[in-house]
């Protein structure tokens, strides 16, 4: 294979490829079984059944009790709002609201709505591994807390929040308020856990475990008040109108038996790649270094700031020998201001702008893995010679290789 | 992902002039590693002022190194004098044009080279910490702001994000940004009296009577003062007990919008 050909997706937190086999399954509700799902003859029967099965897979993906507990929605985004507004506008009496300064957009900028229109907010800061200080999170929750949204795994740089640990925290110093696990970045990477985490909504989203955009989830613990966002027809026991997505659903429940499936795969075989990446990088790479801690990671993701270098520029010449992956850096995205992730953790200024993440899939080869190791430090080297920064990257390689 | 031309993907890929000059006689910086982005540009002129050589660092995005390198290419076999000329727009131009949110690299470009130049004149470098700093996140002044606005004829807070990053990280200096805008705007253009006039009479014909006729009433412009406009409303107007709310919230509103925010109408 010529490098122009050449296509290596290490940015599965953004998306993920659609497996073959939801594809497959997914495919005859757009044609042959087109029913809608309320119609009373077979056609729509079917769809109605095929919605039941998918809503059982997603059960098991949520460890949730019930079906019932089960609602499709079209995004996390979606999840995220109809769970964190539907639980305010049920109980309006309370208006102190938690969440942290890393959660994604979806919840921030909502959270950021929600104090122009009055509600008291507190956001929790994190150290420079990313860990939440959790005596913080307990000083935090009042008589007056409604709800904490927090977030199972960060997008960016694969940490993980200990969800248990933090419910009991909320629900020890105030067992009425409501907990929202923003789970997108967890699904398929490690379990969730409705049960154990004894949580009260959990938000997943489709296109990150291989089954399709336009399609998400919302766990909601039996006897959890809220107010539906989207109102309508019955669909979804009268809490999210709209005709169902059959298709879909039925994509995302496939996904979600697979990813279930496939989460011994994640811990061992995608972890290996991703620490073998990773490592590689870390030593090659004199101006290379990990954005997090080493240990409360997903398996599949990696967050590695290059030193005065810029991020759109690696991703550039990434891009040009065919890998994908994604920056922190402003300049890859609308906004002017770098990843509020990696500012909320302290990252310096010096690694901030050129902060690389790497996420892999199940469908991630050793070959692939090895190519990029192959590549990438040749692209760094090119990149720190049109660095101003000259003086300070010699500094740096000195100290890397212990000369003085 | 950026829709760069051929000529910055050229570019980004195979700079042209990287590197610095040991013995330059003018270098000039722009931009700061806080802010993301950075640049540092080397000349080397001969006894008669022509830039012989030119050569740059960057620590910014693609279009940072496209603008860096497309301007060292520019500069050199110009004198020193001439190069001074180059604006923003001629290096975003030579680019075949840049995406509006990434200007700021042009501007970088430009910057950089003025700092240069006033190196080798050993003037005084234009420091941002003498001026006034409106945007602590990007450490922009006022004044970067408003020159901004003068070359590029930047019209909204967004041109100005996009030109200068100004108010594009926490947001808190927007409004001060907003003002700037509106006084730079202000004060490129001061009307004469009759210029004025025949402004407020067009706007008034096109948007505020027509609506005034509707409820049975008129207005007419009496005189002009600076920013003071005396008018006098006439029919169902006249009467109205809303009369005033109709001129601050209607015809005030529409004549600032068109004209200019610091106008103030005054019944007579
Ligand atoms: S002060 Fe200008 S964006 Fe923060």
């Amino acid at each position: 294979m010529s490098d122009e050909k050449k296509l290596i997706y290490l940015d599965n937190n953004a998306t993920t490829k659609v497996d073959e086999i939801v594809l497959e399954k997914m495919i005859p509700y757009f044609s042959k079984l087109y029913g809608n799902a309320s119609s009373m003859y077979d056609l729509g029967a079917k769809s109605a059944q095929a919605i039941k099965a998918a809503r059982e897979q997603m059960m098991g993906l949520f460890n949730a009790n019930d079906p019932k507990e089960v609602f499709f929605t079209a995004s996390g985004s979606e999840s995220a709002n109809m769970g964190i507004r539907g639980i305010l506008a049920a109980d309006t009496t309370k208006k102190h609201i938690i969440t942290t300064k890393v959660e994604h957009p979806c919840v921030l900028n909502l959270y950021k709505k929600l104090e122009k229109q009055g509600y008291n907010v507190t956001y929790l800061n994190v150290n420079s591994e990313g860990a939440l200080d959790l005596n913080e999170l307990e000083e935090a929750v009042n008589e007056d807390t409604a709800l904490v949204a927090v977030m199972a795994a960060n997008n960016e740089t694969g940490i993980i929040f200990p969800i248990e640990k933090i419910s009991q925290i909320v629900k020890s110093k105030n067992p009425k308020t409501k907990i929202y696990v923003d789970a997108v970045q967890a699904a398929g990477k490690i379990s969730i856990d409705a049960q154990k985490w004894n949580v009260d909504m959990i938000g997943v989203s489709g296109h990150k475990f291989h089954a399709p955009k336009g399609i998400g989830a919302l766990y909601v613990k039996t006897g959890t008040l809220f107010v539906p966002l989207i109102e309508g027809g019955h669909q979804e026991r009268g809490k999210r109108a709209g005709t169902e997505n059959v298709p879909s659903i039925v994509g995302i429940g496939q996904a979600a038996e697979y990813a279930l499936a496939g989460l011994a795969d994640e811990s061992t075989r995608v972890k290996d790649l991703r620490n073998k990446l990773e490592t590689s990088i870390l030593k090659t790479v004199f101006n290379a270094r990990l954005n997090s801690s080493l240990v409360n990671r997903v398996p599949n993701t990696t967050n590695i700031g290059f030193e005065y270098v810029e991020g759109e520029l690696i991703l550039l010449h990434l891009g040009d020998k065919g890998i994908c992956a994604s920056s922190g850096s402003a300049c890859t995205s609308g906004s002017l201001d770098p990843s509020h992730v990696l500012k909320a953790m302290g990252v310096p200024f010096t690694a901030l702008h050129g902060s690389i993440r790497f996420s892999l899939s199940r469908f991630t080869t050793e070959a692939e893995i090895d190519y990029t190791i192959k590549v990438l430090p040749e692209i760094i080297e090119k990149l720190t010679k049109i660095s101003p920064f000259q003086r300070e990257l010699k500094e740096l390689k000195d100290v890397k290789s212990g000369n003085d | 992902m950026w829709d760069y031309t051929d000529k910055v993907m050229e570019l980004y890929r195979n700079p042209k002039n990287v590197g610095s000059i040991e013995d330059a006689d003018a270098i000039g910086e722009a931009g700061s590693l806080s802010c993301g982005d950075m640049l540092k540009i080397y000349l080397k002129l001969d006894e008669k002022g022509i830039i012989t050589d030119a050569k740059f660092q960057t620590f910014g995005c693609g279009s940072a190194v496209a603008s860096s390198s497309i301007l060292t290419e520019m500069v050199i076999g110009k004198h020193i004098d001439d190069a001074r000329k180059i604006t923003n727009q001629e290096i975003a131009e030579a680019l075949g044009g840049l995406p509006p949110e990434k200007m700021h690299c042009s501007v970088m470009g430009h910057e950089a080279l003025e700092a240069a130049i006033a190196n080798f004149y050993h003037e005084d470098v234009k420091c941002p910490e003498k001026g006034k700093v409106i945007c602590k996140c990007f450490n922009v002044t006022q004044e970067t702001i408003e020159s901004e606005i003068k070359a590029n004829n930047l019209k909204t807070l967004e041109d100005i994000m996009n030109y200068t990053k100004a108010g594009g990280a926490c947001g808190k200096c927007q409004n001060e940004i907003k003002r700037i805008l509106d006084e730079t705007i202000q004060s490129e253009k001061p009307l004469t009296k009759t210029q004025m006039i025949l402004k407020i009479n067009n706007v008034i014909d096109k948007y505020i009577s027509s609506e005034l006729r509707k409820d049975g009433g008129d207005i007419e412009l009496i005189d002009v003062e600076e920013n003071k406009v005396f008018v006098k409303l006439s029919g169902k107007c006249q009467s109205c007990n809303r009369s005033q709310l109709t001129l601050t919230h209607f015809v005030e509103a529409t004549l600032r919008e068109h004209i200019s925010p610091n106008i103030e109408i005054i019944q007579v």
